[in-house]
């Protein structure tokens, strides 16, 4: 019996359950004894020309270094984050003169002691001479205040699909909205973190660095084209990493400008930034102000649909410039619409910069369509189930490509809606809220539902890294260009791996995160990773195995034809003669008495594949505060077959509550100045375990047909699917009450504004 | 500098701190336990949780000095003779940790929970976690958890709902 | 992130913090459980030249029924306040209250002296002891003063203790058998109150305090004035904003809050009978 789909618990718990994990800023490696300890000063101001004096700083005891820009006027500015972000965007090393947003780093200071740097921090002379903080997005469009001057325009990048002339001509119904998908930040539990060391001298050196970062192959490349270094001179090591959530996507300069401050100190460095300096600099998500128009006719029909974005993208271009573009792929959702057409402009801002966050792009797309599905079913008076099933992309449709490009590869979106509409008891649902209305209680009852699809591994079609080590002890290595952080690879990896061979988890290692140990490789974001790094394991041991048959068939003296694999016994005979069986120790053993069978393969994929599923959310909603809480989640989260139930339950619970919390409880904000309002967690209203209820998953898995194991991405997919579905359950909880929208995160006070201004409309 | 005698997971220390130092970061820079950790400024996330004089506190929220005299128990004086503590082995049964990171603090206010109130309800179980966040796994299977090592049936990780054939 | 230097003093009893007092003045800080402190020097909000570590204090640190009064002393952790037979009995509301404090953590370590001497106008056992009619018992070198609850803070976390002066213990009249309640707005269950309404009766007379609803914790004067004249609950608690000035942050408009004050307020009246 195949061990894949079975619930096999995590094989790397128990280092985590007993001594913690090894994250950066728990190495004692003695390479970094005597480290200089890097604590960056940062701006206070939004937008501000400054001059920085850090002589008294550097005069102190203790103080290594007071690094400004003007220390590394001869290096060139680190590359952009992204190929396509105009250079003119790019971020300096240290603020170049200017600073564009709270938190910039201004200056470096390397103290020899940890608790120092604070200390001296305070000390480092800045003077801020304020510009004009531009922090609404509409005010950057009309370029009045340009961050860079030399780029001419505040304007990014910009995306357009679909044509605007007569899009809803002929409809009977249109309603538009204009919807705020708020700035929200990832929080990673483990805050960023380097620590390096150089090694060697002159053209020999080497530098090996760790930083908490998801894709350590990219960070290395990024710090070797920084330092105009050849990619070998670079060991990275991504070690234990506390959480990523897409904001640990590469290295940022921070992590960057510590492998130049210990080559010119020639110590080694550390750097472990505060959850303040997170919460400024880290880089938050979403961000996009959105404008939707939808059309159809009275019975139920959508025949035309609008989506405008405008993209915050923070002072420096990052990965948040580029979410309109994934936003704009997946506008039309799960819906067959006939004209679609979208409009996304990013623009630059003094805030921090935007970059990749849980869905990235794609929870944007599914909120802007699953409100306004929600709206025009409100308008024509239908069930918003019923408006959904009237549109959605019929099972037999598969593969299809979308109006705006999007080429889906399989789906049953009907049935998923279906599925999870009859596990949260939905018509009960209905009348009990009904009946709540009838009898006065102030516990108002909300159903939402959200019916979504993304991409995963896109959206150009991926390819990953594998190799598979035979050890002539018959125990098995297998090395990954992806990169866990909590996402249990070692398990599920192990799980593919043995499935092939017939050799048991116990007996495989998985092996990630070290540039000198795996050759190339993608990291792990996007949910990319079993769907390209995991087929690519797949891949390695098929093709270990027809090796080992070849082997095998050289000590049997037979054709590698005729060989074949026994994998309850772990072991080759030759067909028809079952007793002779030579196990994989020996045949491992025959190719390399050291080193074992190796076998190196890269795995690319057809295309990207598209998760889909749907939620019912139930939340209740006091009439007299506003305030919401939620009842229950269920949900149905289709990403094709599944190799480890445990695993991909865990990754939906999380990714749920990533969702309902940007729906009910987060948001960065800033004031007109550009100050942060929300630079720690007790301001930033990240949700605990009693705020949350259980949830309630149903399973549902149609194989894509672009990979052998016919899997999709899930780390995101409850994410994308939760934030809609509670903010339509708000909605849903006062519409009775004559509110038709509520901005997200759905706090009592708008929650209970959205009241008074529908009974102050009504009056 | 402040002379300071303590217990720490059962072994005694004497060291000499400047007074500022918070036990985090004793516990992390002068005696190497690194399995406790430092998530946020504020006290809010609770990934420092450890134990002093058998109740929980938050090591960042709490001066190396104050901890003078006293014993303090953190995630690394748990297992014994490498047998988890059944809190530890729960937290594995049901999956209740992925990244890691805010396990030990979760590990150890969860295990003074139950010294507190071994029968919790499910409510009483989220309440008791309110001062530590997670960001990865959503809460569910740490509630399942705590539900197991405190012996109530919560069905493991297994909370899928079970489809009727369709 | 970590305090700026200080120079540390322990104090292990009401002497010898009272002697560090009178050595440093007020360069130096009370520490007792450290639960608001702490943070507030890790962010350098506060940067005291002298901390006088109290927390080991144990002759501050007791639950006494004083004859129809309820004795606490300064030092007694919130935990222990919530889970005192005593308190249950003669002042369930300051029981309640304090295990609304923070988290489990912080209620380890916090002291129910620390949060009044810290005077935060959100924080929950101000807020009851102002509703139970606590008084404060108030110790330096010119002798000792009992302070009432309502005359104990005069600004956002400011006090009429001196700076030589230490609280030392709360008392409170008893209010065994007599109806409470307390309505507690939160947007999580770690953060301090939106807004927080106690509400204690006692005889024929309701007394209504709010937290977060100006500077201090403050009494709802017109709601308590409507009772007494005879109003019902939803009647006079739709005056319990009259006269304050609730602030505005990243959680609640000022307007959001006057609401809140007035729906909080009736519930706890209903919950405590009226």
């Amino acid at each position: 019996m195949s061990i894949l789909g079975t619930r096999v618990m995590r094989v790397e718990d128990p280092k985590f359950l007993t001594t913690g994990g090894v994250y950066v800023d728990d190495l004692r490696d003695p390479r970094l004894d005597g480290a200089g300890h890097v604590t960056y000063v940062r701006s206070v101001m939004a937008h501000a020309r400054v001059t920085v004096d850090g002589s008294a700083a550097a005069a102190l005891d203790g103080v290594l270094a007071v690094v400004t820009r003007a220390d590394l006027a001869d290096l060139a500015p680190p590359p952009v984050p992204l190929g396509f972000i105009p250079p003119a965007l790019g971020r300096p090393w240290l603020a170049d003169g200017v600073v564009r947003y709270v938190g910039e780093p201004i200056a470096a200071i390397v103290t020899e002691s940890r608790y120092a740097g604070e200390d001296v921090a305070e000390l480092v002379s800045v003077d801020y001479e304020p510009l004009t903080a531009v922090v609404d997005p509409r005010v950057s469009a009309t370029d009045e205040t340009l961050l860079f001057p030399d780029h001419g325009s505040n304007t990014a990048l910009a995306f357009e699909a679909g044509s605007l002339d007569g899009l809803f001509d002929g409809c009977d119904v249109v309603v538009t909205q204009q919807i705020t998908n708020q700035r929200v930040a990832p929080v990673p539990l483990e805050v960023r973190g380097t620590a390096c060391v150089w090694e060697g001298d002159g053209d020999d050196a080497r530098l090996t660095l760790w930083a908490s970062t998801q894709s350590p192959h990219g960070a290395r490349d990024q710090i070797a084209t920084a330092l105009s270094l050849d990619p070998d001179r670079v060991h990275f090591i991504a070690p234990d990493v506390g959480g990523g959530f897409g904001a640990k996507f590469g290295v940022s300069v921070e992590d960057l400008l510590l492998a130049v401050l210990s080559r010119r100190l020639g110590r080694p460095m550390r750097w472990t930034e505060t959850r303040t300096e997170n919460m400024l600099g880290m880089g938050h998500g979403r961000a996009q102000l959105q404008t939707v128009t939808i059309g159809g006719s009275r019975d139920g029909r959508i025949t035309a649909y609008s989506l405008d974005v405008l993209q915050d993208s923070g002072a420096y271009p990052h990965f948040g410039a580029v979410l309109p573009f994934m936003t704009q792929l997946m506008a039309t959702g799960t819906y067959d619409i006939e004209r679609i057409a979208v409009r996304t402009k990013s623009v630059v801002t003094n805030t921090a910069p935007v970059v990749a966050y849980r869905g990235a792009g794609r929870p944007e797309a599914t909120a802007a369509i699953e409100r306004a599905v929600d709206m025009f079913a409100a308008e024509i008076g239908l069930d918003p189930v019923e408006v959904r099933r009237r549109n959605l992309f019929a099972k037999e449709a598969f593969p299809l490509t979308t109006q705006v490009g999007a080429a889906y590869d399989s789906g049953d979106y009907a049935g998923a809606l279906d599925k999870v509409v009859a596990a949260a008891k939905y018509d009960e649902l209905r009348a009990e809220q009904q009946r709540r209305r009838d009898s006065g209680d102030t516990k108002l009852l909300g159903i939402g539902v959200s019916s979504y699809v993304e991409i995963t591994a896109g959206p150009e079609a991926g390819t990953e890294f594998a190799r598979i080590n035979v050890k002539p002890d018959g125990s098995v290595v297998v090395y990954t260009g992806t990169s866990p952080h909590g996402q249990g690879h070692a398990t599920s990896f192990a799980m593919l791996a043995a499935d092939e061979l017939g050799v048991p988890i116990e007996r495989i290692t998985v092996v990630h995160g070290d540039t000198d140990l795996v050759a190339r490789g993608g990291g792990t974001g996007g949910s990319r990773s079993l769907q390209l790094g995991g087929a690519a394991v797949h891949q390695g041991a098929l093709e270990t195995v027809d090796r080992a048959r070849e082997l095998a068939g050289d000590l049997f003296e037979a054709a590698a034809g005729d060989v074949v694999l026994d994998k309850a016994r772990g072991g080759f005979h030759v067909a028809g003669s079952p007793d002779d069986v030579r196990g994989w120790a020996e045949v491992a053993a025959s190719a390399d008495a050291e080193h074992g069978l190796i076998v190196d393969t890269d795995f690319t994929a057809q295309g990207a594949t598209f998760p889909f599923g749907a939620h019912v959310a139930v939340v209740e909603v006091d009439a007299e505060t506003g305030k919401v809480t939620l009842l229950s989640m269920t949900t149905v989260d289709d990403a094709g077959p599944v190799i480890n139930p445990v695993v991909v339950e865990g990754q939906r619970h999380g990714g749920i509550a990533q969702g309902v919390a940007q729906a009910l409880f987060e948001e960065v904000r800033y004031d007109e100045d550009g100050n942060p309002q929300s630079t720690n967690l007790a301001d930033y209203a990240f949700p605990s375990a009693a705020e949350l209820p259980d949830f309630t998953l149903v399973d549902m898995a149609t194989p894509s047909p672009l990979n052998p194991l016919g899997v999709k991405g899930i780390g995101e997919a409850g994410t994308i699917g939760a934030t809609p579905a509670v903010q339509n359950a708000v909605v849903d909880a006062v519409a009775h009450l004559g509110v038709r929208h509520v901005e997200m995160p759905t706090t009592a006070e708008r929650v209970w504004r959205a009241i008074q201004d529908a009974r102050e409309g009504a009056k | 500098m402040t002379r300071i005698t303590l217990t720490v997971d059962g072994a005694k220390y004497i060291d000499d701190v400047e007074p500022r130092m918070l036990l985090v970061h004793f516990l992390r820079e002068r005696l190497g336990k690194t399995g406790t950790v430092v998530g946020c400024d504020t006290s809010n996330c609770g990934a420092c949780t450890v134990h002093l004089d058998g109740r929980s506190v938050k090591s960042c929220n709490v001066l190396a000095v104050q901890s003078d005299g006293h014993e303090v128990t953190t995630i690394e004086g748990l297992a014994s003779n490498g047998e988890l503590h059944p809190m530890q082995a729960a937290f594995h049964e049901c999956h209740a940790l992925q990244c890691g990171y805010c396990t030990p603090g979760m590990i150890m206010q969860a295990i003074d929970l139950l010294q507190d109130n071994p029968s919790p309800s499910e409510e009483e179980i989220r309440s008791g976690l309110e001062g530590n966040l997670c960001r990865c796994t959503g809460y569910h299977n740490i509630v399942r958890a705590v539900q197991t090592a405190a012996g109530q049936p919560a069905g493991g990780a297994a909370a899928t709902l079970e489809e009727s054939a369709s | 992130m970590i305090p700026a230097p200080f120079d540390y003093v322990r104090a292990d009893s009401y002497d010898a913090a009272a002697a560090a007092l009178g050595e440093h003045g007020d360069e130096a800080k009370l520490l007792a459980g450290g639960q608001s402190l702490l943070p507030l020097m890790k962010l350098r909000l506060a940067t005291p030249a002298v901390v006088v570590d109290v927390s080991r204090a144990r002759d501050l640190a007791y639950v006494r029924d004083d004859g129809g009064v309820l004795a606490i002393g300064a030092l007694t952790r919130h935990c222990d306040v919530a889970r005192s037979a005593d308190v249950t009995a003669h002042a369930p509301l300051l029981a309640h209250a304090a295990g609304s404090v923070g988290d489990p953590q912080v209620r380890h370590r916090g002291t129910v002296g620390g949060s009044v001497a810290h005077a935060d106008p959100s924080a929950d056992i101000p807020t009851a002891l102002l509703a139970l009619g606590a008084s404060y018992v108030v110790r330096g070198p010119g002798g000792t003063r009992e302070v009432s609850a309502a005359d104990f803070s005069t600004g956002f976390l400011e006090t009429v203790l001196a700076p030589d002066e230490l609280l030392v213990e709360i008392r409170v009249p008893s209010a065994r058998g007599e109806a409470w309640g307390y309505e507690k707005f939160t947007r999580r269950a770690i953060d301090w109150a939106t807004v927080a309404v106690a509400v204690q009766k006692r005889g024929g007379e309701t007394s209504v305090a709010l937290a977060n609803m100006g500077s201090t914790v403050l009494r709802a004067a017109a709601t308590e004035a409507a009772l007494a004249s005879g109003a019902g609950a939803a009647d006079a608690a739709a005056h319990a904003d009259e006269g304050t000035e609730p602030a505005a942050d990243v959680t609640a408009s000022a307007e959001f809050r006057r609401h809140l004050a007035r729906v909080l307020t009736k519930r706890a009246l209903v919950a405590a009978g009226r």
